[in-house]
């Protein structure tokens, strides 16, 4: 287990050594929030509230969803895809761990990194600036993060997912870009899933993505209440579980056919 | 004895693909594809002991990366089998390699954007070294290869000969019974080289580490290993002592006589086993089929008659060698 833990740390070693990545990233995340904010301002005009969610919610799910992205977020499936494009996993072949635990460590590294040193800033810097209402609710924050792991974890599968097929496609950059949409759009980062025509929400309940972005920050906002969250919560853990099978058969497909490029 | 690596009637295809030429021909390309199968390992044998320092030597493609690659378990064979400490690399891959240290000369295996401590402290963590082992060990390495002053810089500021050291470093952490080199020395300055060399060589003799090495650079060879394995477009060619390699293959020396006055061809001795060969006018050249007796008993025949400027032995080299080999097949065995 050390050497996991000892991969985090040096995560946050990588991160560090690259500081203007960081700066630019918060840069980034402010401009977003800041867009989404007014726009959603300007779309409310004067209404109290639309599907359910007030002006004052709103802004808070547009904030807490991208501060949430910087912890779920990561590069993992495009690392995966080089190292496997320019034959660096033979390296990662012959050391004593797994691979992919080891790739989900320095996701999770990543993620700690910029959880604390970027969204919870990050947050502070945007609630002076924005109304936003944060819950005083202690279980309402120990839900969130409950959720806010999970969706890591479900984000992290898919960039597994995502990176393995590098093994059988030799180059999947379109892919990997085609999945970083399909996520931002599916998971209800740039819209909250209960926008979406009904048709659509009733696809979206059958796919992995709503428990990325949607159910954390229904939770954080409220949105979400009694035990519609434990249900919400519920479902991303199957997801969670559910996708482990795939990653698994993939893998050992991808260990099989392994073939280590250049040299 | 045992054997550290037992590997029998090994084999790895690989299917290669080759496109169509012209717009008409990717299109097609898109439905069906033209493939080969290609054996970059064709039926390979190999044992080596413990301690043994084996020089795995080929032309580019020969297969020599391809077998490295299947003995440390990175690729699976097409078919034969692969024991190596004892163990299917493949298969109980993470108890494996525990065992064993690879260096290739083209990879890094370090951390770019961190220092070479954080590295190394990760790969401490990683094969479950002790503290006491590792400043035990690890102190001996890192004097030896003199790279103390460069555990605190990145990887990607150090130079190549800096960063070869450190990966070797690097791959002896565990301090492995088994140590694979893929062209270690490739691009490489010659006191780079001398101390890489140097120190393999007193690892081997204090931990009686066993080393397969490969490398274009036959000088590594000759001065570290005793056995070379030879392999040609898969297949082994030669499996034997260094020295017997030479002997076999030398057909005869050469030596060159460069003469005070221009010589003519009745001035010189003729024998049986000797053949001269004219340079200019000064300088002859003799082909000598015989031991070194036969080669003393020519000069001193030669300088007897001729006033002489300059004599030299020409021996062929390892290289020269290996290059007949390649040309000519193995004639010797």
């Amino acid at each position: 287990m050390s050497k996991y833990i000892e991969m985090i740390r040096v995560r946050f070693l990588m991160m560090l050594a690259y500081r203007t990545n960081y700066y630019s990233g918060i840069l980034i995340y402010s401009i977003n929030i800041g867009a989404y904010y007014f726009l959603w301002t300007a779309i409310y005009g004067g209404q109290e509230e639309i599907q359910g969610l007030s002006v004052l919610q709103m802004t808070t799910y547009v904030a807490v969803a991208w501060m949430a992205r910087a912890f779920y977020f990561n590069n993992i499936d495009r690392e995966i895809a080089n190292e496997i494009k320019d034959g660096k996993v033979a390296i990662e072949m012959i050391r004593p761990y797994n691979y992919l635990g080891m790739k989900t460590m320095q996701g999770l590294g990543e993620g700690l990194f910029r959880l604390l040193f970027f969204s919870v800033p990050g947050m502070l810097i945007v609630a002076l600036l924005f109304p936003i209402s944060f819950s005083a609710n202690v279980t309402t924050w120990g839900l969130f993060f409950v959720s806010l792991m999970f969706s890591f974890i479900v984000n992290t599968q898919i960039n597994l997912l995502t990176g393995i097929m590098t093994f059988f496609l030799f180059n999947n950059s379109g892919l990997i870009r085609a999945k970083r949409v399909v996520i931002d759009l599916f998971s209800g980062l740039l819209l909250p899933i209960s926008f979406y025509p009904l048709w659509a929400q009733s696809v979206m309940t059958y796919l992995p993505f709503q428990a990325i972005s949607y159910i954390p920050s229904m939770i954080f906002t409220e949105g979400f209440v009694g035990s519609e969250i434990y249900t919400a919560i519920a479902l991303q853990a199957f997801w969670a579980l559910v996708l482990i099978i795939p990653i698994q058969v993939l893998w050992l497909l991808a260990k099989k056919q392994l073939i280590v490029q250049g040299g | 004895m045992m054997n550290v690596i037992e590997v029998s009637n090994l084999r790895k295809d690989f299917i290669s693909y080759s496109s169509r030429s012209g717009l008409s021909g990717a299109f097609r390309d898109l439905f069906t594809r033209n493939y080969k199968v290609l054996s970059a390992v064709d039926d390979i044998s190999l044992s080596v002991k413990q301690g043994e320092m084996v020089g795995y030597i080929g032309e580019n493609g020969a297969g020599k990366s391809t077998t490295i690659k299947m003995l440390t378990g990175i690729l699976t064979p097409t078919s034969g089998t692969v024991r190596v400490n004892g163990m299917d690399p493949h298969k109980q891959r993470e108890q494996f390699v525990q065992t064993i240290g690879v260096v290739f000369g083209q990879r890094s295996q370090l951390w770019w954007d961190i220092a070479v401590q954080e590295s190394f402290r990760l790969l401490k963590k990683v094969y479950r070294v002790s503290d006491a082992d590792y400043n035990d060990h690890m102190g001996y390495v890192i004097e030896t290869l003199e790279i103390g002053p460069l555990l605190d810089k990145p990887v990607r500021k150090l130079s190549l000969g800096q960063r070869m050291r450190c990966e070797l470093a690097a791959a002896l952490i565990h301090n492995p019974p088994l140590l694979f080199l893929d062209e270690p020395t490739i691009g490489l300055d010659v006191l780079v080289k001398l101390k890489i060399r140097k120190f393999l060589k007193e690892l081997n003799e204090q931990y009686k580490t066993t080393v397969l090495l490969t490398t274009h650079d036959l000088t590594d060879i000759e001065a570290l290993c005793e056995r070379v394995v030879l392999l040609d477009e898969g297949k082994i060619v030669y499996d034997g002592k260094l020295a017997s390699l030479q002997e076999n293959s030398v057909e005869g020396k050469q030596v060159e006589f460069q003469f005070l006055a221009n010589v003519t061809e009745v001035q010189l001795p003729h024998r049986r086993e000797v053949s001269w060969e004219k340079k200019d006018g000064q300088t002859w050249i003799a082909t000598v089929d015989g031991d070194e007796r036969a080669v003393s008993r020519l000069i001193s025949e030669v300088v007897q008659r001729n006033p002489i400027k300059n004599v030299r032995i020409n021996e062929i080299s390892t290289e020269e060698i290996i290059r007949k080999i390649y040309e000519e097949g193995m004639a010797t065995s």
